[in-house]
Formats: structure tokens, C-alpha cells, sequence
């Protein structure tokens, strides 16, 4: 009796001490979810602080908190070990904080934008925005996940309010269709995900990921190797796993819900699935990646370095399919759908090198793979921070002029780039961002992961100087289709039915907000290159 | 003349191109335009200011032995260094020439002013930029940075077939940019020591890459990476293979913009070439040195039947560029080499020849930069009048615009190379140290002038003379304004300084470009010795 009063003295302890402390970003915003949901249940309180201000407060809050965590987690650099809390079910670290800091971020601007657009309208705005913030309390999760049960919750939790925003323009059946599609792909996904989840922890008896790696070691034995029934069962089950992910990042295969939940869904629900949705799954991936590497690198090189290559096969798959589909669509949400598939293939390319890095440790002399593997996370937190501005900008710029046009085709913006001149110039900033132009952000994102893949390439696998040609063919290739809109922007007469496009100050000021940090990230990538080496470093020391 | 100087060179048009878009109504044209004609006269001014304290006593790079630089991405080893030496001052000189003629030029464009004048000014920064970066990466930046207001303006003020030739200039330049990325990470990797951080400093590079450094490219680097940089700089000069951009980009630009597109961005190749890839990859252009040679000939000449064959005036004057940049290629190429008995590279033979060519290509690039901004010039003149280019319904234009066709038909000889005009004397350095290399080719490329005369000749024939004009838009044809003269009457001085003064090019070039042959010479040789002691090491002791 005494000893279960202490576990649970413990428990309370651990609970109120350190577990809420470092929840608290994600206690903000439930707190909001609560209040928004009171404040509607008392009618008079609605009328005065209207839904979006709310939610905005919320999200400030929260991203205030996420920035303070990872201030705090800076100042004592290197000390610092990653903390697990809840009972390990979630982690508290650098990369974990960064990415949460980032899609706190990414929520108080898409927050911001749909104030100017106005799409969910004053009655929609409490559901809308919770909807919005459990989205984000998912991927939240996802990002510090420490163990396979929150693998799952987390991502579940992210996707299951995302069908309904979808579906969130009611009375449209393109959206209602989306939303359709994307819950019973969503379903598949994570049933297969979740069976092989089931796997993999009854191979492995554990659940939790820092464990992974040993006792994967000691399945795969002193044989190693691919060959055993167990090594199959377990790359089954890995498989399966990244089905379940590949489905959130939409990766090819698992990518056919994309351009289609895009066109249903309004931009700015398509800003957040596009952005938030791929950011927390590749914090996601990274752990469960490096879960299973461990830290012994060395040990079964080649069943990992083949998980790697796998990896990196899809990445060069995802990255051309996305990019020679994107030529033939007529519609920006769709094009920009590709697109977002396109980088996901890039960013996979990182996780690739990191795999294969890591899974063979240090082979040349003279190179330094936990320099190598740094630059990898370097690289994909770089480009995440990057591509959350630049799509989140491209996304915004189709919804404001969507709300002038009426249309979201891409002759629907001809010759408007001279009547809105600032708006679309900031279009065009984030276009080439896209592309990867310099001086842009977008460019240094690229270029992080080029080197990566260049010096994982000549020291350790072949197979990543592929990755590199693809990867560059690829640039060539992307800038055709993304320059489509600028040309429709500037280089085509409006159509005659057109009415002119008059902005509000207000919108190009928004749009200038969120261009402004990808034309400056990429003249001073310095501070963000440092702060995502610092957080790399953590994980290599 | 420090880091300042030249920093507020290269961003004093990006500066202009601000005051425009925030302070200029977009309906006072023609304020928008004198301010920019002003704009580009200053930075003119500026780098005429450079060109007087130039010091060609120096052989290296001024005003300081590495460049003048500050700290931009430490991460990387990435400087924002800059600096000038007698290969790059003629062409910032020429590019701030060319963009204030072509700024004069632009009373033409007659639509979306403010936002043509500002990519105008933006163009200009990216291209004095590119010439004056000494740390690669802020050359590749400054490659890329010229290459988005080119689209638009290709793109949005271009003839009808814009939209198609403004994607195809952007697409070329972009898988050539892509390149020499690659090329540029390897160079990084390649120089880094021990887990330490690797070189973007293309001096420090080219030290490297003629072996006076611990570090050293191997064989595989030093040829990969100068294939890769060739590439992307022979696309750009345009070289035959890759030349079919040119014609469409030009044809559709508009006139101040072909005329920057001839006599400057086409530059960009072969300076990249001598900056960079022949520089950093000397055993890499020995290796390549007589592809090289034959494409520069092949250039020469295929440009010239292919520009024989055109009814488009300004299609004709595009294929004269791929021919006239076939002699850059092919004066910087001509490098022969003696061997010892066992077939070891022993050094360059000739280098006097060599040098000669260097120079002599480096002079091509000058003299095309201005009869080609000129013929590009002329064209837009007469095009502007009677609104076609079809060569065969013009004629007769002597009387009707004599002081035109007088100013034109100077410039065109000097296009076509005729003593004491500049053209003649890059032509003819290049054709004779191209006799040390290899006779044939020689003839070949020599029998390049009479082609040249050929489509020359007969262009000013089916232009300037005949009888009457008998093409659409008679009525139009009104003689030069005082404006378009000045234009016209500029270049064809400068063309006539360069002929008959050509020491005023070869004086602040030649001590830069003998440094450059003879650390070329030195990287082969040490080359050569480090394969020889690697395959004497990998030997199979008996």
C-alpha cells in the first residue's frame, strides 16, 4: 500500500514538476480550445472578443512559451540531456522544442491569415480554430514522441481534425469529396501503420524508442543482416511504419490524396496541411529513425544502410514524380500540392544521408560522420523553418487574390501581377524560394542538404551522389512549372471579364510580413544555420 | 578603393532601383527615365574611377593581394570578397559602359515603365556583381541574382515569342548554374583538411588547383569539375552545342536589353572560364584543351553559315554573336603542351603564343561587347520606325537616313573585323596563336573572316543600299534623333579607339593574364608530377 503511494506521490510529483512545465506550450493551447468552446457556450462574451482574437492570444502564448523553452534549453548548451517526461511517453529536447517553436510559429500566422481572409466566418470561428489548435497539439506531440503509443496518438491527433477542416467549406462538394478522401486514406494508412507498430514492439518488447536500438541489436543478432526470419519480420514491420508517415508526407505511393485534398480544401487549410502536417511528421521520421539506428553506428551497417537507400529511393522517385506532375495542372492549389510533394522528397533526401551516415559510422579517414550527420538535420531544419514561410506565403497570396478573383486557376491571375504589384512580387520571392534561387532562402535549404548528400556521397555511399544529380535535375525541372504563375502574373494580358484587382493595405503588408523573412534568410542564413547546428549538435555531440 | 568603394559600385543601380519604386509615379515616365540614365552614368563614373587607380604594375588582385572581403557565412567559409585584377576591370568598365547606353537606349520600351527601369537597374547590380565576386559562392549568387529581372525583361516587354524565349534563356542558364553548384562542392569538400572547413576563396582555390598549396584537387576533381564549370560557362558564352538560347532571346528582347544580353552577359561565360575553370582546373583544361579548340572553331564557323542563312535582322546579328564568341573560346584554348620521352606533360609549349591568344580573346570579348551592343543598336533604330527586321524588304536606306546608315555601317565593320576598327584586332591575335596549336584549325577559323565579311557585306547590301525602300512603313523613316546618335556615335568611338589603340586593353590586361599562363604552366607541371609519383606508387613492384 505504501509503495503504491509512493509511485504515486511520484507520479504526481514528476506530473506537476517537470511534465507540465514542459507541456506547457501545448497546455496553452487546450486552455484556448476550453475557452473558446466557453466562450461560445455564453453567448454575450462571443459578441465582444470575437473567436480569432482569441485564438491568436492562445497562439501567441504558446509560441512565447516554445521560445522560451528553447532559449532556456540553449543557455545550457550541451549540459542539457534529453529529458523524457510523462513517464517517457514524451521527450524534451532541442530538436523537439525547435520544431514545436516552429509550428507555434506557423500557427500564429496562419491564424493571422485566415483573419484577413476570412474564411471561417463569425459563427465557424470557434470550431475552426479548435479544430485547428488540436491539429496543432498533434503535431506537437509527434515532434517530442518518445515512445510508439504517442508515435501513433500523436498522428492520429494531428489527422483526424485535419479531415474535418477539410471538409470545412460546406456546401462545396470538391471539399466534401477531399475531406472523404483524405479520411478513408488517412484510415488505411494508419491501420497498416499501427499493425506495424504492433510488430515491431512485440519483436522488439519494447515500446519505447530510445530502447529501440539496443534491443534491435540483440534481435538481429551477431549475424545480422537482412537474412533471419526476425531481421524480415522487423523490416516488414518498419515498412509498415513508414507507410503510415509516407501517407503524412506524402510521399509517392502515398501521395495520391494530396492534389486532390488541395483542391477541395480551402488555401489556408491547405497552408496548414502543406506546412505544419509535413514539419511535425518529419520530426517524427527523424526519431524513429534514429531510434532504430541507435548510437552505435557500426553494428549492421548494411541492414540499415539499405532502410537509408530505401529511403532515398523514394525520396528521388517522390521528387521527379512531383515535379513532372506539377507541369500539367491548372490550378494553383493544385500545382502547389506537387510542389509540396516535390519537397518533401527533398527533405527525405536529408533523413536518407542521416540514415546511411549513421548506420556506418566513421569508415574514411578524415571524415567526420557526426559533423556529417549534423549538417543532415542542419539541413532539414533549415529548410522546414525556410518552407514555412515561402509556401506559407505562396498559399497566402492564392487566398487573398482568391478572395478578389473568385478563381484559384492560374488564368485567373493573368496581368494582375501590375495590378498589385507588392503582393505579387512577394509571390515571386517565394516562387524562387521554391525553386531555390539565391539569394533566397529556399537556396540555402537546398544547398545544406546538397552538401550533405555531396559528402555522404564521396565518403560513404555511392548511392547519395544519385540523390545530388536527381536532386539538381530536379531544380532545373521544378523552375518550369512554378514560373508558370509569375508569367501568368506578369506576362499575360487580364482576361476581359476580369474585374481589376484592388488590395488592401492591410494584405500586402501580411503577404510583405511573410516574404520579407525569405529574401532575409537568405542574405543572413547565418543565425538560423547556427541555431539549427546548435540543435543538431545535441543529437551528435 | 576598398570594400566600401566597391560595394556601393555594385549596389549604387540596386539603390536607384529602390528610390524608383518607392519615391517615382508610376506615370512620370520620362523622370523614371532620366533618373536612370543618370544612375547608370554614375556607376560609369565610379568605375572609371576604378580604372584610374588601377595599377598595371600589378600582376595580381588590387587593391588588396585577397580581395577586400567581410565575414558573410562563417559557417561555411563563405566571404563576401571583393576585388579587380586586369581581366575583370575591362569588363566592369564595359559592363557599366553598355548598361548607360542601353539605359539611353530604353526610351523604346513603351509599356509598365517603372517596373522595366527597376529590373533594369536590379540586372546591373547582378552583373557588376558577378565581376567583381572573388569568393565563388558570392559569384554563383550574383550569377543567379542577374538571371530573374533578365526573365522578366525578356518575358514582359520581349517581341511575340517572349514568353517562349524567356524560359528557355532562364532554363539553359539554370541547368548550367546547377553545374557548376556541383562543381563548387567539390571544390569545397575537395580543399577541406582534416574536418576542417573548405575554401570558397577563388583565390585560395586556384592556389589549390595549381598545386602551390598542402592541399591538392586530384585528377578525377580537377577534370570532373572543369568538364562541369565548361559546361556551365559554354552555355552562357554560348558555345555551338549550347548555343540555341541565344537566338531566341535575342530576337525577342527588347533593344536595350539585346544590346546588354550581347555585350555583356554573354562576357560572363568566358570570364567565368578564366576566372574559375581554367584557373582552379588547370590539368582539367590541358586534358580538354583541343575540345575546346574544336568548338570554338566549330563555333566560328557554324555561326557563321547559320547567321549567312537568316531573313531576320536581328536573328542575323545573334548568330554573328555565336560566331564572334567562338573566337574567345578558341584564343583562351590554344594551349600546347611538349611531352618528355615517356610521355610526361613537361610544360606549355610556346607560351608566348598562348599568352597572345589569352590576351587576344580577352580582347575579342571587349570589342564584340561593343560592335555588338552596337549592331543590336542599329537594329532596334530601324526597327523602331518601320516595325519589321526582314532583311530582304529593306534597301535603299543611305538616302533616307544617311547619318544612320554611315554610323551603322561603321559599327558592322567593326563587327566583321576590318583593320583599325576593334573587331580586327582580338581576330586576328587569336587566328595566329592558334597556327602554334594546330595550323589546320587555324585555317579553319581564319577562313571564319570571309564568312564573316560574307553575311556582313551582304547585310549592309540588302539594307543600307539598293535604290529605294520598298518594305512596309515607308512613311516612318526618320533620321536618327539626337539621342539614338549619341548612342551610335559613342560605341563607333570606342570602337575606333580599341582598333587603332588596342594598348589601352592590353596594357591593364596583360599583367594579370601573363600571371594567369604562366600559374596555369606551374599547376600542369605539378600536376604532371603528382599522377606520374601516384601511378609510380601504384605500380606493381616486380
Amino acid at each position: 500500500m505504501t509503495s503504491f503511494g509512493t509511485l504515486l506521490n511520484d507520479l504526481i510529483d514528476e506530473t506537476v514538476q517537470t511534465s507540465l512545465c514542459h507541456f506547457a506550450p501545448e497546455l496553452a493551447l487546450s486552455g484556448t480550445i476550453v475557452l473558446l468552446l466557453l466562450f461560445r457556450l455564453f453567448g454575450a462574451v462571443d459578441r465582444w472578443i470575437p473567436p480569432y482574437a482569441t485564438t491568436l492570444l492562445g497562439s501567441l502564448v504558446a509560441l512565447g512559451l516554445c521560445g522560451a523553452q528553447l532559449l532556456e534549453l540553449l543557455d545550457v548548451n550541451g549540459a542539457q540531456k534529453p529529458e523524457p517526461f510523462f513517464t517517457g511517453l514524451l521527450v524534451f529536447d532541442h530538436f523537439g522544442a525547435f520544431v514545436r517553436g516552429l509550428l507555434a510559429l506557423f500557427l500564429v500566422l496562419v491564424v493571422a491569415l485566415t483573419v484577413l481572409t476570412g474564411i471561417p466566418d463569425r459563427e465557424d470561428g470557434p470550431d475552426f480554430y479548435s479544430l485547428m489548435l488540436g491539429s496543432t497539439i498533434g503535431m506537437m506531440m509527434m515532434a517530442s514522441a518518445n515512445h510508439m503509443l504517442m508515435f501513433f496518438v500523436g498522428i492520429e491527433m494531428a489527422s483526424v481534425p485535419g479531415y474535418v477542416m477539410v471538409g470545412f467549406l460546406k456546401g462545396n462538394r470538391k471539399s466534401s469529396e477531399a475531406a472523404f478522401k483524405y479520411v478513408v486514406y488517412g484510415a488505411g494508412a494508419a491501420g497498416v501503420m499501427l499493425y506495424g507498430i504492433s510488430l515491431l514492439t512485440g519483436l522488439l518488447g519494447t515500446a519505447s524508442l530510445p530502447e529501440m536500438a539496443s534491443h534491435l541489436a540483440i534481435v538481429l543478432g551477431d549475424g545480422g543482416g537482412a537474412g533471419t526470419a526476425e531481421a524480415r519480420t522487423i523490416l516488414l514491420a518498419v515498412l509498415m511504419v513508414m507507410v503510415g508517415l509516407a501517407f503524412k508526407l506524402s510521399l509517392v505511393p502515398f501521395h495520391f490524396w494530396c492534389p486532390d485534398v488541395f483542391e477541395g480544401a480551402s488555401a489556408e487549410v491547405a497552408a496548414f496541411l502543406s506546412v505544419a502536417s509535413k514539419g511535425a511528421a518529419f520530426a517524427l521520421l527523424v526519431r524513429f529513425c534514429l531510434a532504430l539506428v541507435g548510437g552505435n553506428p557500426g553494428e549492421h551497417p548494411e541492414f540499415f544502410t539499405g532502410i537509408g537507400i530505401g529511403l532515398g529511393a523514394i525520396a528521388a522517385v517522390t521528387v521527379t514524380f512531383g515535379n513532372l506532375a506539377a507541369y500539367s495542372q491548372t490550378n494553383v492549389k493544385r500545382l502547389l500540392a506537387y510542389s509540396t510533394i516535390a519537397h518533401a522528397g527533398f527533405m527525405l533526401m536529408a533523413v536518407s544521408a542521416l540514415v546511411v551516415v549513421l548506420s556506418n559510422g566513421a569508415s574514411a579517414t578524415g571524415f567526420d560522420s557526426a559533423e556529417a550527420a549534423r549538417m543532415c538535420i542542419e539541413g532539414l531544419l533549415f529548410y522546414l523553418f525556410v518552407y514555412l514561410f515561402m509556401n506559407l506565403g505562396a498559399f497566402a497570396v492564392v487566398a487573398l487574390l482568391r478572395n478578389q478573383t473568385f478563381s484559384e486557376e492560374i488564368d485567373s491571375f493573368n496581368g494582375v501581377g501590375w495590378q498589385a504589384p507588392a503582393l505579387c512580387t512577394c509571390m515571386a520571392i517565394c516562387v524562387f524560394s521554391l525553386v531555390g534561387l539565391p539569394p533566397l532562402g529556399g537556396f540555402w535549404g537546398k544547398l545544406v542538404i546538397f552538401m550533405s548528400l555531396f559528402n555522404i556521397g564521396s565518403n560513404v555511399h555511392w548511392f547519395m551522389w544519385v540523390l545530388l544529380v536527381v536532386g539538381g535535375l530536379n531544380t532545373v525541372f521544378s523552375l518550369f512549372y512554378y514560373i508558370r504563375i509569375l508569367k501568368a502574373m506578369f506576362m499575360r494580358q487580364p482576361m476581359d471579364e476580369a474585374r481589376p484587382v484592388e488590395v488592401p493595405s492591410a494584405i500586402g503588408n501580411y503577404a510583405l510580413l511573410i516574404a520579407l523573412p525569405v529574401l532575409l534568410l537568405g542574405l543572413f542564413p547565418t543565425w538560423t544555420t547556427h541555431l539549427a547546428n546548435d540543435v543538431a549538435r545535441h543529437f551528435f555531440p | 578603393m576598398g570594400l566600401l568603394f566597391l560595394t556601393s559600385l555594385i549596389f549604387l543601380p540596386t539603390f536607384g532601383a529602390l528610390v524608383l519604386a518607392v519615391l517615382f509615379n508610376s506615370k512620370a515616365v520620362e523622370a523614371m527615365r532620366v533618373f536612370t540614365v543618370v544612375v547608370t552614368a554614375l556607376t560609369f563614373l565610379m568605375t572609371l574611377q576604378l580604372w584610374q587607380s588601377f595599377d598595371p604594375s600589378v600582376a595580381g588582385i588590387q587593391p588588396a593581394e585577397n580581395g577586400v572581403s567581410v565575414e558573410w557565412i562563417g559557417s561555411w567559409n563563405i566571404h563576401y570578397r571583393l576585388g579587380y585584377d586586369g581581366i575583370s576591370l575591362p569588363l566592369v568598365v564595359l559592363t557599366s559602359f553598355i548598361s548607360m547606353l542601353a539605359a539611353m537606349a530604353s526610351w523604346s520600351i513603351n509599356k509598365l515603365h517603372k517596373g522595366y527601369f527597376i529590373l533594369f537597374l536590379l540586372l546591373e547590380t547582378g552583373m557588376l556583381g558577378v565581376f567583381l565576386a572573388l569568393d565563388f559562392f558570392l559569384f554563383y549568387v550574383f550569377w543567379e541574382v542577374m538571371l530573374l529581372p533578365m526573365y522578366f525583361l525578356i518575358g514582359v516587354w520581349g517581341g511575340p515569342r517572349r514568353e517562349y524565349a524567356a524560359i528557355k534563356f532562364f532554363l539553359y542558364t539554370l541547368a548550367g548554374s546547377v553545374l557548376m553548384l556541383i562543381a563548387m562542392l567539390m571544390f569545397y569538400f575537395g580543399s577541406a583538411t582534416g574536418g576542417g572547413l573548405g575554401e570558397f576563396n577563388i583565390l585560395t582555390l586556384t592556389k589549390i588547383g595549381q598545386g602551390s598549396s598542402l592541399v591538392k584537387f586530384d585528377e578525377f576533381t580537377q577534370i570532373t569539375a572543369f568538364i562541369l564549370l565548361f559546361i556551365g560557362f559554354a552555355i552562357k558564352v554560348p558555345c555551338f552545342p549550347f548555343h540555341t538560347w541565344l537566338p531566341d532571346a535575342h530576337v525577342e528582347a527588347p533593344t536595350p536589353i539585346s544590346m546588354i544580353l550581347a555585350g555583356v552577359l554573354l562576357k560572363m561565360g568566358g570570364y567565368g572560364i578564366l576566372r574559375i575553370a581554367f584557373p582552379i582546373c588547370p590539368w582539367g583544361a590541358q586534358y580538354a584543351a583541343y575540345c575546346l579548340v574544336a568548338i570554338g572553331v566549330i563555333s566560328i564557323i557554324y555561326g557563321a553559315f547559320a547567321a549567312l542563312a537568316q531573313t531576320d535582322f536581328k536573328r542575323m546579328v545573334a548568330y554573328s554573336s555565336v560566331s564572334h564568341m567562338g573566337y574567345v573560346i578558341l584564343g583562351m584554348a590554344v594551349w600546347a603542351v611538349s611531352y618528355d620521352a615517356n610521355g610526361l606533360v613537361t610544360g606549355t609549349k610556346g607560351s608566348d603564343f598562348w599568352l597572345m591568344g589569352m590576351n587576344g580573346a580577352m580582347f575579342q570579348m571587349i570589342a564584340h561587347g561593343i560592335s555588338s551592343a552596337g549592331m543590336f543598336f542599329m537594329v532596334g533604330v530601324i526597327y523602331d520606325r518601320v516595325h519589321h527586321r526582314n532583311l530582304d524588304q529593306f534597301g535603299g536606306l543611305f538616302g533616307l537616313m544617311p547619318l544612320y546608315s554611315g554610323l551603322a555601317a561603321g559599327i558592322f565593320f567593326a563587327g566583321l573585323g576590318l583593320p583599325g576598327l576593334c573587331g580586327f584586332i582580338g581576330e586576328v591575335f587569336v587566328v595566329l596563336s592558334t597556327w602554334n596549336f594546330s595550323p589546320i584549325l587555324a585555317i579553319i577559323a581564319a577562313s571564319g573572316v570571309i564568312l564573316t565579311a560574307g553575311y556582313i557585306l551582304w547585310t549592309l547590301q540588302r539594307v543600307y543600299l539598293g535604290a529605294e525602300y520598298k518594305g512596309p512603313h515607308a512613311e516612318e523613316i526618320t533620321p536618327m534623333n539626337a539621342r539614338e546618335a549619341t548612342i551610335a556615335v559613342t560605341l563607333l568611338i570606342m570602337a575606333v579607339v580599341l582598333g587603332v589603340y588596342p594598348n589601352l586593353m592590353f596594357n591593364v590586361m596583360n599583367g594579370s593574364m601573363a600571371e594567369l599562363v604562366d600559374g596555369m604552366n606551374t599547376g600542369l607541371i605539378n600536376a604532371a608530377t603528382e599522377i606520374a609519383n601516384a601511378a609510380a606508387s601504384n605500380a606493381p613492384t616486380p
